[in-house]
């Protein structure tokens, strides 16, 4: 069954002065997916999803997110997705509470509808006793648990993870990936990058890239196939070095 | 060569070392193996000379870590977590500048980072703040290097940084290993302990264990169960829905079962998902990994 196209990318090019950051992209991601986006340090990865987010335009191809096109509509772009990164997500000197409402506030959503769902929120991540604490002094787990679902506290269509579980303990992390996949089997598109080679195989399918260009997309299970390797950390090997 | 007796360290209310015992022998790769705010920085931070501890005691080749602080700054590398060269430096200024804040010169320990440095030597003249990750990073790594510490010290050197990066790196440390340096690693991913001799896991400021992760993981008492299924939502779902399922957890592209009791046998798991209607299923019992061991332990 075919799936319905979220985000398309033709011939995505963008350039900086002379150096190409991202080379001639050319991607589907279908609506519902897990879409592992790896790369190595420098391959171009934070240029695309910044343009994929409506941060930066291209210097050409036709680049669409949400059935929005990336040149003219930027603005119901951002409506449409959700974003969370370890480095940036919440404010540390505002409460629990303090930045559900911020992020509720930014996307517009009214108050009886915020006070509904941030009741159920705070029910589902446990943190009724302690929504009165400021985020500096929360455990990293919990920050992060706080931190994607207030990305998707809009019910974005999709939603950009640029490595969400970075330096957190190995229950924290398999955890954090229940969430991943209880939100796309509720419909939203997950955009993931990592570096754990495991996490990879958590992904419906998997784009690899190297240099600014994508040199492979695919299953978890088609690749390591193709590349006649056990493992996602074999096939990332063999591509990036 | 590192000895740490009894070491505690605490931030207002936050405990962050409680009563930590560590010794590192000569010429050792040992791994500390935490997540972030096991309290990995604090303790490599007090061996460091840069924290003192509320109590204890921490000696480096012999030398106390508050009585002869200034020993131990020369004869330790140090590369922490954060880049903490001069940005606006260039590589070359920046490798010049350590060497003769250490009182020697780039020539006198050229040897000791000649495999490090001349992958970035062509980028000696671009400021350290225009390098990327990787070339940061053996930039630091020969900065820590060129007075020729006896013990050197990394704080998470590979965090952030991609799979093929951090194998390079490990590649570099084993090299330095074999020319008689002892070093102290710490790292937020459970795979790199393999690459250690020893190591010590470490979380809420406490350590769970420490042993060569042979040891760790051959001395593991618990059975675990690797499952795979074409659905691995639903497969987790399901085996965590078992009655007889202590914990449940993603690996990659399998999930590892641990039963109740270990009584769970891999024949009744297999029925159990088969009447499910779950497809390509495999079940097998598996020697545990770091990474289970950390786990369970943590847990605990």
């Amino acid at each position: 069954m075919e799936r319905e196209t979220i985000i398309s990318a033709r011939n995505l090019v963008k350039n900086f002065g002379h150096f190409t950051a991202n080379d001639n992209l050319s991607f589907e991601v279908r609506k519902g997916e897990i879409f592992g986006f790896l790369g190595a340090n420098g391959a171009g990865k934070t240029t695309a999803i910044r343009i994929l987010c409506g941060l930066s335009s291209p210097t050409s191809g036709e680049v669409e997110v949400a059935g929005f096109d990336i040149y003219r509509e930027t603005e119901k772009i951002k409506k449409n997705i959700g974003y969370m990164s370890q480095k940036f997500s919440l404010y540390e000197d505002l409460t629990i509470l303090e930045n559900i409402k911020l992020y509720a506030g930014i996307y517009g959503i009214s108050r009886k509808q915020r006070k509904e769902k941030e009741s159920e929120l705070l029910k589902k991540l446990e943190l009724e006793n302690v929504k009165n604490k400021l985020i500096g002094d929360l455990p990293l787990g919990w920050k992060q648990k706080l931190a994607f679902s207030v990305a998707i506290f809009h019910d974005p269509k999709i939603v950009f993870l640029d490595e969400p579980t970075g330096g957190v303990d190995p229950v924290t992390r398999r955890k954090f990936w229940d969430l991943i996949y209880e939100a796309a089997h509720n419909g939203i598109t997950v955009f993931v990058t990592t570096h754990y080679m495991d996490e990879a195989e958590y992904c419906d399918r998997v784009s690899i890239m190297n240099a600014g260009r994508i040199e492979a997309l695919d299953t978890p299970a088609k690749l390591k196939e193709k590349y006649n390797a056990t493992n996602m950390d074999e096939v990332f090997l063999k591509i990036a070095r | 060569m590192i000895e740490i007796n009894n070491i505690t360290k605490s931030y207002k209310e936050t405990m962050a070392l409680s009563g930590i015992n560590l010794h590192v022998n000569e010429g050792e790769l040992f791994g500390l193996i935490g997540p972030d705010g096991a309290g990995k920085s604090t303790l490599i931070r007090i061996l460091m000379t840069l924290l003192l501890p509320d109590s204890g005691e921490a000696k480096l080749d012999n030398l106390d870590v508050v009585e002869n602080y200034k020993k131990i700054r020369k004869m330790v590398g140090y590369m922490p977590g954060r880049f903490s060269l001069y940005q606006d430096l260039s590589v070359e200024e920046n490798l010049n500048f350590f060497a003769t804040v250490f009182g020697t010169t780039v020539q006198e320990n050229y040897d000791l980072i000649r495999d490090i440095f001349y992958q970035i030597e062509p980028f000696k003249s671009r400021r350290a703040g225009k390098l990327s990750g990787g070339m940061k990073q053996k930039l630091a790594l020969s900065c820590a290097l060129i007075h020729k510490p006896k013990i050197l010290v990394l704080d998470e050197p590979t965090t952030g940084v991609d799979a093929v990066s951090r194998k390079e790196f490990w590649e570099m440390l084993k090299n330095l290993q074999q020319k008689g340096i002892t070093i102290l690693v710490s790292t937020p991913y459970m795979d790199e302990a393999d690459l250690c001799d020893r190591v010590a896991l470490i979380q809420n400021g406490q350590i769970l264990d420490v042993d060569s992760p042979k040891q760790i993981t051959e001395k593991f008492p618990r059975k675990i169960i690797q499952v795979g299924a074409r659905n691995m939502y639903q497969l987790i779902n399901d085996l965590r829905a078992y009655d007889k399922a202590e914990a449940v957890y993603a690996f990659g592209q399998y999930a590892h079962f641990t039963g109740l009791n270990d009584e769970v046998e891999t024949n009744e798991l297999d029925n159990y998902l088969q009447n499910l209607g779950h497809e390509k299923i495999l079940v097998e019992e598996i020697p545990a990994g770091i990474e289970d061991v950390f786990m369970n332990l943590m847990e605990q």
